[in-house]
């Protein structure tokens, strides 16, 4: 079925098809519509889900963890300061392994005060052991987080679906959405191995894991992660059967003659593409790549797929305070730094706070690339897009 | 003393199934107080019981029987619910 919707709705209608047991949340800018919506959904009836109204994210995430420990599929959706209020609990999810699902809509931080999009807010929770998807488009939002439940309750790890705060989360889109019977048959049933409230059966839950043993469950979380991207493309794969939409880990956009590529995530991916299409109407050999996943880093195929280009620049939508290059940037060197010749790999950081990106910004920036490319250097380690 | 697990051999999430494993740790080493029983005070109320944040309070047939030092950790929650006019359990360093 074709239907319009915002991202936001496209997201909520997800996760009323999805009918978690326990949905737990705060309202935040520019996520507030995903719950404030699927609450309607659950005074409405339309689902069986207990829905329980906190006084914080923190709570939030804690409720969840509650709910996910007690073998409940559970469900919340936050932004920005609301991601940063969990942080400590992102961690006790992952730690616990628990398969929580989290829509997140991208939002910056404070201070200075902004509710605009860039992704400081989920790229700030990147050590927190959660696989991070970011969304192209409303669409790619209500699949993936179909996909997320299949995902992390298969990984054993929560997972976040990020959509572009304001640029996704309020627009409206031509969405075709599944039907019920569909997402549930995808999704299947959850099948905990415990739960907290089995009083017959008891277990201990976070238990202290001192000098001789904490160590040793931290590497098992690592190995959790590293195992997951099989269990991924699988997710996908069979998703692309079934209902025909395929989101690959990394997708090239004209890159199979290409010397000069732009890395990519978010929104910022559909932009991307208008540029290539114009470079490429002006004669120019450039392409993009598109990074799903931040999170498990899909760093064997970054290597494989980006190593055999001249010029690899990586938009950023975020600034991580004097780190050498940018975030993704950081990844892309370290996956590329055994591979000879390494292309030049310069960072672009863009459209913090919501400030717009536009076709022709991105082919600003494959001008210079294109540049660096013919003098075989690069002209700046970090480049500011558009900032005065 | 048993050989300490790999990492491949913990349970997922440190969820521990097996609550057995509980029961070999024995959390009393922490301890730096001992409660000492009265059983001629104590009236069987029971709160200490109630109060216990471990399971060291060993009651039978709605007595205190006993108070476990394999887990008692010596937190004194037990002595200070102990009803005032009852004092039944009184906490006493360990060194004594």
């Amino acid at each position: 079925m074709i239907v319009a919707k915002t991202g936001n709705e496209a997201m909520a209608y997800a996760m009323k098809q999805i009918n978690p047991d326990v949905v737990a949340a705060y309202p935040i800018t520019p996520s507030t519509e995903i719950v404030q919506i699927f609450s309607s959904f659950v005074a409405d009836g339309l689902v069986d889900t207990e829905y329980v109204a906190v006084e914080s994210e923190h709570s939030a995430m804690s409720a969840c963890i509650g709910a996910a420990v007690a073998g409940a599929r559970a469900m919340t959706a936050t932004a920005s300061q609301g991601l940063a209020l969990m942080h400590e609990m992102l961690f006790i999810a992952s730690g616990l392994r628990l398969p929580i699902v989290m829509c997140v809509a991208s939002r910056s931080l404070s201070s200075p005060l902004n509710i605009h999009c860039d992704h400081s807010d989920s790229v700030a929770s990147r050590d927190a052991g959660w696989i991070q998807i970011f969304c192209e488009n409303s669409q790619e939002g209500y699949d993936s987080v179909i996909q997320a439940v299949k995902i992390a309750e298969t990984c054993y790890l929560p997972v976040m679906v990020a959509i572009d705060g304001f640029i996704l989360s309020h627009c409206m889109d031509r969405i075709e959405v599944l039907e019920d019977e569909q997402v549930q048959k995808f999704i299947g049933k959850l099948k905990p191995n415990y739960s907290l409230l089995d009083v017959k059966n008891p277990i201990t839950v976070s238990p202290a894991c001192l000098p001789d043993s904490y160590f040793e469950h931290k590497r098992a979380q690592a190995q959790g992660m590293n195992d997951a991207l099989p269990i991924i493309e699988k997710v996908i794969a069979d998703f692309a059967q079934a209902f025909g939409r395929n989101y690959p880990v990394l997708e090239g956009y004209r890159t199979d003659d290409a010397e000069v590529v732009v890395l990519v995530m978010g929104s910022t991916v559909g932009t991307a593409r208008i540029a290539v299409d114009e470079m490429r109407l002006k004669g120019e050999k450039v392409g993009m790549v598109k990074l799903r996943f931040f999170r498990p880093l899909v760093y064997q195929r970054m290597k494989e797929r980006l190593g055999r280009f001249k010029v690899v620049g990586v938009l950023d939508r975020v600034e991580s305070v004097n780190s050498y290059v940018s975030p993704l940037a950081t990844e892309v060197r370290a996956c590329l730094y055994d591979v000879n010749p390494c292309p030049l790999v310069p960072s672009y950081v863009y459209g913090l706070g919501g400030r717009e990106i536009t076709p022709d910004d991105i082919m600003a920036v494959f001008d210079e690339l294109l540049a660096m490319n013919k003098k075989g250097k690069m002209k700046d380690e970090v480049t500011y897009v558009g900032v005065r | 003393m048993t050989r300490l697990k790999s990492w491949k051999e913990l349970p997922c999430g440190a969820i521990l199934t097996d609550t057995k494993a509980v029961l070999e740790n024995k959390t009393g080493a922490w301890r730096t107080k001992r409660p000492i029983l009265d059983k001629n005070k104590c009236i069987n109320c029971l709160v200490c019981w109630i109060y216990c944040p471990d399971a060291a309070i060993k009651v039978k047939d709605g007595k205190v029987v006993e108070i476990d030092l394999d887990y008692c950790k010596g937190c004194g929650i037990c002595a200070d619910v102990c009803p005032p006019k009852v004092k039944a359990i009184t906490m006493v360093k360990e060194e004594k």
